[in-house]
């Protein structure tokens, strides 16, 4: 009986090693291990045998049985990742092939710009607040201490409605607005649409936007709307960035400066960009805001003073993105719009 | 203002100071320097020679042989100049000089003789040609007298000069003058200030001889009138230093007479106007404003037609001159003019501004008068005219003068606190070293207890207050020094509104689900509300004006964004963009009254619009979306049929608890051809306000289902024109917990279902938070739901 098992045991792991396919495994496991299978059937014959054989030949049987056991499992994990292997080369693609898009849409970049100033100053701590487009004479002009005689006054600087209204010329009557509105302390930004009268071209626009900044409280000094300055240009540029005040005028601020920043080409060094002076002229306008103007809102000049600035934000977005002609933010181009 | 360096220097001590710190600090203590020119271009080795023989050439015929004698030296210079004589001074590039353009010169052989340098041209100097006389222009530039031999051309020619052009402040015409530049520059760097010495040495006879009369009609407009007679005028060009200052200083020469007031002007800021006394009817002068109608041929051969606001110089006859734009051609100084009368007047500054703006025609004059110079200035510069009139030898000064002067400008006196000065500025200056800096701009200070007195010259309209002075002290001390200091005080956290924010939001979920934001003017043109078939008494048309717009196409403030968003789509259409999907969100303007009397109404409002690969449902979906992630749920979309711009099938009003929270729909063919486009386009227009009333950011965790659900399907066959919505309607209702999805999967007309009717399938899903629904409980709920179905919409189940 040993010599029909060990006979079974060589046929039986001769035929698994020339197996190719799981079936016909599986058709040799029944061949062999199955309820008529060989080995089964042999063993069925163990009843013949006498009590001292029957121990001695089931040992080899077991032994056999997991010799051809162990076999069919080898073959059969071996045969299965054969056949995954297969599969997975069957389904090779072309990765370079172009992906199925997911559109997502493009925010306009000049508005971008708008809410990016608009965070540097949250951050800052100051509120962010709206005014209207149309705007009184008054809160133009008139309370921001404009001289009666000035230019920006004229038909052919500002856009009309009545004599009395306009279309706001600058950001800044934000300014009024809240002085009225919450006297002191307050920390805002507001930024929006402002309108003068210009023909459109590469570099005009009769719509374009400000941001404006007010801060009034007691003991505010020159030294605090540097330090804000300093701190606002860096943010947004870029911690080498530097800031030079230059003395200027405007109406609603005595004393009133200009703020040159470092060449955002050649970040200082001087290039064509800058005429080689290394500066970035009149990013941002700025002053301590005039005692008439405080007077005009209800505040007493003696007891508070206040900081205000404004800048483009226009040209803040089209510096940052090289964009060279204005009229591309106001045409809406998609093929412009899609690379923001 | 173009300033000469040269100039300035005769008036402060700035020879140590380059010309490169001169413009640095300068820029810092206010007047930002906008250029600096410098004049010598590059000019090396260029000297003084004067001609002493010019022979022929052996071998051209156009070519001389001259001996120049160059100071050390007598050299021999071959030329092919015709313009030249014996005895002529003129600039020699030496060998080893280097001319504007980069030419070297050397020692060169021209047809077998050498030559040892060259005579030059006004152009290879450098030199502005407007001084030099016509017929200089052309050939070697001869020298207008003797000259020390040898000496550097750029000294005789001052050329060794440099043009700064300082960005002068509107609020301080006094620096519109080198007197006024050099007034900074001495604050600036601490030095003495000198004004010029004005004194005439010799006065006959007395005005009265000649002026018969001159009367101020508006005393308002012009402020004063100042003027002085010359007699015996010689009126030709004016020497070489006078010509190259006006040059170097952007003005061009024209004749002694006009070129010392046009110095003047320069000099001190104060316009100033000859007249030709002969060409005055009556030796009468009347500053009056013109006649309607009244017409001028002025200095620059043009006719110009005045109006009643303008200020006129006339005669007994006629205008002479429009008061501080130009003068007249008639009464012109020219060479054979005798008599002069010398004007100089002040006029205020909007009257002058408004008339040249008028007239289209702004001048040197104007734009100084406009900005309202100081009447006291009048009469040293009328004085100052005599004097250098005098001093070339142009005529004889008479006696006396008319001055018309009723208000008489007077010095105001202000005070300082030092101490709020410093507090302000975060500085520490003490006193007297404000007082030094305040007397160094020529506003003379006392320090008086613990004030500083101010006594403000007029010519410094500026200074009103205290804070007007603390610039001062601020821009002299240099900006530079004052510290930066952080704010201090209760820190704030910066907030935006709730409106912003939720503006905000939108702005994120419809980049989120592919728009692109764009923004478009908030004025549009009339026109708009044809283009978009809005019916004539359409509450849209009712909008805001603009008096002066730029054109008709920017003349309304909108009422709604639609046109601007199809301008936009018909852009991106003709530039061939294949598919465009926007969004805006904007103003518009609603008028409270009309006409208007008080600030409209601004709506914030959101557009959407889209072409291309798309239908009304994509719009409805990326609406749906949106309302979704607001909060805002169970809004009803109602047919909307009447509305002009939209296609009356495929357009709805979006109601939320009866509030229109705005329009969504096809735009109506008619819409689009009348912008040229050709496909369908599809917009919505969405009322901001009314959308952050229903906004609800408030979201709870509601648990997840432990139960299975059942789905069940159903197809209805409909009438054509039912909407899906009452079955909706009928299914939630009816299914009342038990229904927890409902979806729409098929919607068919055509073969098997009968004409006027359409079969629309669903996917109901029930489940029950309590339990397994068992499928005789779903039957029964189901059941219902069908009868009602067919019931109430008279519809019957597809087979």
């Amino acid at each position: 009986m040993k010599e029909m098992l060990k006979t079974i045991e060589q046929n039986a792991l001769q035929s698994i090693r020339n197996i190719s396919d799981l079936e016909q495994l599986e058709k040799i496991r029944v061949q062999f291990l199955g309820k008529k299978g060989e080995l089964t059937q042999v063993l069925r014959g163990m009843g013949k045998l006498s009590k001292e054989e029957r121990p001695i030949v089931g040992q080899v049987a077991n032994e056999v049985r997991e010799k051809i056991e162990k076999e069919l499992e080898k073959t059969k994990n071996a045969l299965k990742t054969a056949q995954k292997d297969i599969k997975l080369k069957k389904e090779r693609i072309d990765i370079s092939m172009p992906g199925n898009k997911k559109v997502i849409g493009h925010r306009h970049p000049l508005l971008t710009v708008k809410e990016e100033l608009e965070t540097v100053f949250m951050n800052m701590g100051f509120d962010v607040v709206e005014g209207p487009e149309i705007e009184t004479v008054y809160n133009n002009f008139d309370a921001l201490n404009s001289p009666e005689n000035h230019p920006s006054r004229d038909l052919s600087d500002t856009f009309y409605i009545t004599e009395q209204i306009l279309l706001r010329t600058h950001t800044s009557p934000v300014q009024i607005r809240v002085m009225k509105q919450i006297q002191s302390p307050i920390k805002i930004v507001s930024a929006g649409r402002t309108f003068r009268f210009d023909e459109v071209d590469d570099t005009h626009s009769p719509m374009f936007h400000q941001l404006e900044g007010l801060v009034v409280d007691k003991n505010i000094t020159i030294a605090n709307l540097k330090h804000t300055i300093d701190m606002f240009i860096k943010e947004l540029f870029g911690s080498d960035m530097k800031t030079r005040f230059r003395p200027h005028y405007f109406p609603f601020t005595e004393p009133s400066a200009e703020v040159d920043v470092s060449c955002l080409k050649c970040r200082g060094e001087g290039c064509d960009c800058c005429h080689k002076t290394g500066w970035d002229m009149e990013l941002l306008g700025c002053g301590m805001v005039h005692p008439r103007v405080l007077e005009n809102c209800g505040i007493d000049p003696e007891v508070y003073s206040g900081f205000a600035f404004g800048l483009g934000v226009d040209r803040i977005a089209m510096v940052k993105y090289g964009i060279n002609n204005i009229r591309l933010l106001f045409e809406n181009d998609m093929r412009f719009l899609n690379q923001f | 203002m173009l300033v000469s360096v040269k100039w300035l220097k005769e008036y402060v001590d700035i020879e140590r100071i380059s010309n490169k710190e001169l413009a640095d600090r300068v820029t810092m203590s206010g007047s930002h320097v906008d250029s600096i020119d410098e004049l010598d271009k590059g000019v090396q080795k260029v000297v003084v020679g004067k001609i002493k023989e010019i022979n022929p050439h052996p071998d051209a015929d156009k070519l001389v042989v001259t001996k120049v004698d160059v100071g050390t030296d007598m050299i021999q210079i071959v030329t092919g100049a015709n313009n030249i004589k014996v005895g002529d001074y003129v600039p020699i590039a030496l060998v080893g000089a280097r001319l504007t353009d980069g030419m070297k010169i050397s020692k060169s052989k021209l047809r077998g003789v050498e030559s040892y340098g060259m005579m030059c041209s006004a152009k290879e100097l450098g030199i502005n040609e407007d001084f030099i006389l016509k017929d200089l222009k052309n050939g070697i530039f001869i020298l207008d007298r003797e000259y020390p031999l040898g000496c550097d051309i750029k000294e005789v020619m001052g050329l060794k000069d440099v043009v700064i052009d300082f960005e002068i402040t509107p609020n301080r015409p006094d620096c519109l003058s080198i007197v006024g530049m050099a007034r900074e520059t001495a604050a600036t760097f601490g030095k003495e200030f000198k004004f010029p010495i004005v004194e005439i040495k010799n006065e006959v006879e007395d005005i009265s001889n000649y002026v018969n009369n001159i009367t101020v009609e508006d005393n308002e407009l012009c402020r004063r009138y100042y003027a002085r007679v010359v007699k015996d005028v010689d009126v030709k060009p004016s020497p070489l230093w006078l010509r190259r200052k006006l040059s170097e200083c952007g003005l061009r020469p024209i004749n002694n007479i006009v070129d010392i007031t046009n110095y003047v002007m320069l000099e001190l800021g104060q316009p100033l106007h000859a007249f030709d006394l002969d060409h005055i009817t009556d030796k009468t002068v009347i500053i009056r404003k013109a006649v309607e109608g009244e017409k001028i041929k002025t200095l620059d051969d043009v006719n110009r037609n005045l109006d009643n606001s303008m200020l006129t110089i006339a005669d007994t006859k006629k205008p002479i001159a429009i008061a501080g734009v130009m003068g007249g051609l008639d009464s012109e100084v020219n060479n054979n003019s005798k008599t002069i009368l010398i004007e100089s007047a002040n006029f205020k500054g909007r009257s002058v501004r408004l008339t040249s703006r008028t007239l289209g025609l702004r001048t040197d004059a104007s734009s100084r008068f406009e900005k309202d110079l100081d009447p006291n200035l009048s009469e040293i510069a009328c004085n100052r005219v005599c004097q250098l009139i005098e001093q070339i030898g142009a005529g004889t000064i008479i006696k006396g003068s008319i001055d018309i002067y009723d208000n008489v400008k007077k010095e105001k006196i202000i005070y300082l606190r030092p101490e709020r000065a410093n507090m302000m500025l975060d500085v520490e200056i003490s006193p007297e070293k404000m007082v030094k800096i305040l007397n160094t701009l020529e506003l003379h200070s006392k320090f008086i207890k613990d004030k500083i007195e101010v006594t403000v010259p007029t010519f410094r309209n500026d200074i009103e207050l205290e804070a007007d002075l603390i610039e001062e002290i601020a821009r002299i001390y240099g900006f530079d020094k004052i510290k930066s200091v952080p704010l201090v005080g209760t820190l704030t956290k910066g907030e935006k509104s709730t409106q912003r924010t939720i503006e905000d939001k939108i702005k994120n979920i419809l980049v989120g689900v592919g728009l692109n934001e764009i923004t478009t003017y908030s004025f549009v043109s009339p026109k708009v509300y044809n283009k978009i078939n809005l019916p004539e008494d359409s509450i849209q048309r009712k909008y805001v004006e603009l008096i002066n717009p730029l054109g008709e196409d920017y003349s309304v403030m909108r009422t709604t964004l639609i046109p601007n968003m199809m301008d936009v789509l018909t852009r991106n259409y003709n530039y061939g963009v294949e598919e465009c999907f926007a969004f805006e969100i904007g103003n518009l303007f609603k008028p409270t009254s009309l006409p208007v009397k008080s600030l409209p109404k601004e709506c914030k409002t959101l557009c959407i619009g889209m072409y291309g690969n798309t239908d009304y449902f994509d719009i409805k979906g990326i609406m749906d979306t949106l309302l979704s992630r607001l909060g805002i749920h169970d809004c009803e979309y109602i047919r909307e049929e009447r509305h002009n711009t939209f296609h009356s099938g495929r357009t709805a009003n979006i109601i939320k608890n009866n509030h229109l929270l705005g329009i969504i729909g096809e735009i109506h063919p008619d819409v689009r051809e009348n912008y040229g486009i050709k496909e369908r386009v599809y917009t919505a227009e969405i009322d901001l306000e009314t959308i952050i009333i229903f906004t609800n950011f408030n979201k709870k965790y509601k648990e997840l289902p432990k139960y299975p659900a059942t789905t069940r399907d159903i197809a209805l066959v409909v009438d054509e024109n039912s909407l899906v919505k009452d079955i909706e309607k009928i299914i939630w209702t009816q299914g009342k917990d038990l229904v927890e999805e409902i979806k729409l999967f098929d919607v068919y007309t055509g073969d098997q279902i009968p004409q006027g009717k359409k079969s629309i399938a669903y996917s109901i899903v029930y489940r029950s938070r309590e339990k397994t629904l068992t499928d005789e409980e779903v039957t029964k709920v189901h059941d219902k739901i069908v009868n009602d179905l067919i019931k109430d919409l008279n519809a019957s189940l597809r087979q």
